[in-house]
């Protein structure tokens, strides 16, 4: 990685002994778009706000572009936010707004007008700089509030869940105006969201939190194929866990025993030691479930159907294999004509079956 | 047909509401009672002071003989005196409400963005001067600025001066000082109300967006809390400029105010007629001072401010 834009050097934020932020120590790099993923709580907006100068961390430094920025309060920090709120200030028209953050930089005011009208254009908004903001739509405040950030010219910009109030389908276009906005400009973007989709569909890279704690930084294709952690695969897509014990490793494979004299074989991970309690993590897409006993496959686990749905592309099948467990759910693709329609019938017995390449070792 | 009828039936004609009662009725019975009172109480006797400042005293009698009389006086010679202290009063009123202002703002400031927690409990604090009658506080005022008030003996007993100061009490200043420490509260609990609603991320967007704190309160948060400013402006100067109590207790005959000459011509100088005429001047005059602090707020940052 380049010099990075960003570094996090043990990072805390601490009220008494409870941590918010939990020593995230962790770099963005230039032009990257940036998510903070976790479910509310988990302190990714106390990070983002700590970055941002809104928040004091109590231990730890932040550099941007290479300077520490200490307790520097935000109007000294090479960043501008994108709030979940908006904040329009609503005694100013849309173009006050947006000229804000300029008339601080000492601009003229002719620099300053071509710029409003700059901006107002790349988010669509032209015509409307003196509306108000009661006199305007949720996504064209969103639009306003980004103009009125980018317009600085901010190092890195900071959106803390900005498309969180609007409704699916201006979300599903913002995500995309968002994503070529960031890609034109090439700006560092962190973008804090509780929303799993939206963030592997934008970033470039997803930092998974939970409990203040960072788990996992890692694309979104990573971060779903290889969990580091059993929460982490969990929180991004659905999961089934196998639990049990390494009993051998041998050629990079580590046979499982998840039930006495039943095993399965799964990609061995650094670390891992036979004795140990582990867990074996299978996504419900690549498991296959048949009606008769399979041959040769590496993994198979024999079970019970639970109950069945059909969901057009796909149908789902929730299956008991052992008593006392979490049933397993399996995806199976509508591509064969005729998916064996026994298994989906309750109580019907089948065979789940995948390749070793399939699952994911996590530590328990 | 009535109202409750149509929404009561359920019918499959079309509801035809031409025979309902207005809508502008509705409210009607909850302000009635109010709107009686303000009509009984103050609406008619505000016809009657304005009647009568059109009549004319005549020894003991009032005679409803129409004439201008008891304005002209007032453009006379003779009615230096009250345009001199109408002019004192609006004056006096403004430096009272300027200060009560500039002492409220901070107060309310405080309690908006300082106080995380029981805010009730310094809302309760601040009303614990009016558990005391107004009467009371002036005293306490007359105790304090006296010639052997606090001030004075306090001063003596430091060794700042030798003879107690006199300009404490009984002029201008002490009347100013007076309302301007009665009306306090009155002035907080609107500028409190309106820096309560300001919404904390405008804060932090306009830091943000370059602003320095000191920056941030003069382009956000005074802007926003205008409402609030405004009305605890109207709020003390409209009543303190009619005051005659506290110029009486405090004032002196320096400090005494149109309500003061007011009161006389309705009492000792038994001349209601021109007490009711100097009345009307001075409502009339009240009325020019807001409209011209209106006026110098300006249309846009009225309109800005959602009043």
């Amino acid at each position: 990685m380049a010099a990075p834009m960003i570094s996090l050097k043990s990072v805390s934020k601490r009220f008494g002994t409870f941590a918010a932020v939990d020593s995230a120590s962790f770099d963005i790099a230039p032009g990257e778009f940036f998510s903070l993923l976790g479910p509310s709580g988990c302190g990714k907006t106390t990070l983002l706000r700590m970055i941002g100068g809104f928040e004091r961390q109590t231990e730890g430094d932040i550099l941007i572009d290479g300077e520490a920025m200490g307790i520097r309060p935000p109007n000294q920090r090479p960043t501008n936010m994108v709030f979940q709120s908006y904040a329009i200030f609503p005694h100013l028209d849309i173009a006050e707004n947006i000229a804000y953050g300029l008339i601080n930089r000492g601009l003229d005011k002719a620099s300053i007008a071509k710029k409003v009208a700059q901006a107002l254009d790349m988010v669509r908004l032209s015509g409307l700089g003196n509306r108000r903001a009661n006199q305007i739509s949720g996504g064209q405040r969103q639009r306003v509030a980004l103009a009125r950030a980018i317009v600085c010219e901010p190092k890195v910009l900071l959106l803390d869940e900005p498309l969180g109030a609007l409704d699916k389908k201006l979300r599903e276009e913002m995500q995309i105006e968002l994503r070529q906005l960031q890609k034109s400009l090439g700006i560092t973007f962190i973008f804090v969201t509780h929303d799993q989709e939206e963030a592997l569909s934008l970033s470039d890279r997803i930092a998974v939190m939970a409990r203040g704690q960072v788990l996992q930084i890692d694309t979104a294709a990573a971060l779903y194929e290889r969990p580091n952690c059993r929460e982490v695969a969990g929180f991004i897509g659905n999961m089934n866990f196998f639990e049990g014990r390494i009993v051998s490793i041998a050629g990079g494979v580590a046979a499982i025993e998840i039930a006495p004299g039943q095993h399965v074989r799964v990609p061995a991970t650094n670390g891992a030691a036979p004795g140990e309690t582990a867990i074996v993590a299978v996504r419900p897409e690549k498991i296959d479930a048949v009606a008769t006993a399979p041959q040769g496959s590496d993994n198979v686990v024999s079970g019970r159907a639970l109950a069945g749905s059909y969901l057009g592309d796909r149908s789902l099948l929730l299956a008991d294999w052992r008593e006392g467990t979490a049933p397993i759910s399996v995806s199976l693709q509508n591509r064969r004509s005729a998916v064996d329609a026994d298994i989906f019938t309750k109580d019907a017995e089948l065979w789940l079956t995948w390749p070793i390449e399939a699952g994911v070792l996590l530590k328990n | 047909m009535t109202a409750q009828a149509h929404s009561s039936t359920p019918s499959s004609a079309p509801a035809d509401f031409t025979a309902a009662r207005p809508e502008w009725l509705d409210g009607l019975w909850l302000i009635l009672p109010t709107l009686l009172i303000v009509l009984g109480m103050m609406v008619v006797p505000l016809i009657g002071i304005v009647v009568v400042s059109f009549w004319t005293q005549t020894g003991f009698d009032i005679l409803p003989a129409w004439n201008l009389d008891n304005y002209r006086v007032l453009f006379t010679e003779e009615g230096a005196l009250y345009r001199i202290l109408i002019m004192k009063s609006l004056w006096m009123s403004l430096t009272a409400t300027i200060a009560v202002v500039v002492l409220a703002y901070p107060m309310a400031y405080f309690m908006a963005f300082r106080i995380e927690k029981s805010k009730l409990i310094w809302i309760i604090l601040l009303t614990v001067p009016f558990w005391t009658s107004y009467l009371l506080r002036i005293f306490a005022w007359k105790v304090i600025l006296g010639f052997n008030g606090v001030i004075n003996s306090g001063l003596k007993f430091v060794g700042f001066i030798d003879k107690p100061l006199e300009f404490l009490l009984y002029n201008p200043t002490a009347v100013t000082i007076t309302l301007a420490h009665a009306w306090a509260a009155y002035a907080v609990l609107p500028i409190y109300v309106s820096l309560e609603k300001i919404d904390r991320s405008y804060l932090e967007a306009a830091q943000d967006l370059g602003d320095s704190k000191w920056k941030r309160f003069w382009r956000i948060t005074f802007p926003l809390s205008l409402p609030g400013t405004i009305s605890a402006t109207l709020l003390v100067f409209i009543p303190t400029v009619g005051d005659y109590i506290t110029p009486t207790l405090v004032g002196g005959t320096s400090g005494i105010m149109i309500g003061n000459s007011i009161v006389t011509q309705f009492g000792k100088a038994n001349n209601a007629p021109l007490g009711a005429a100097l009345s009307c001047i001075m409502m009339l005059a009240i009325t020019l001072a807001v409209c011209a602090f209106l006026a110098a707020i300006g249309r846009k940052r009225l309109k800005a401010a959602d009043i």
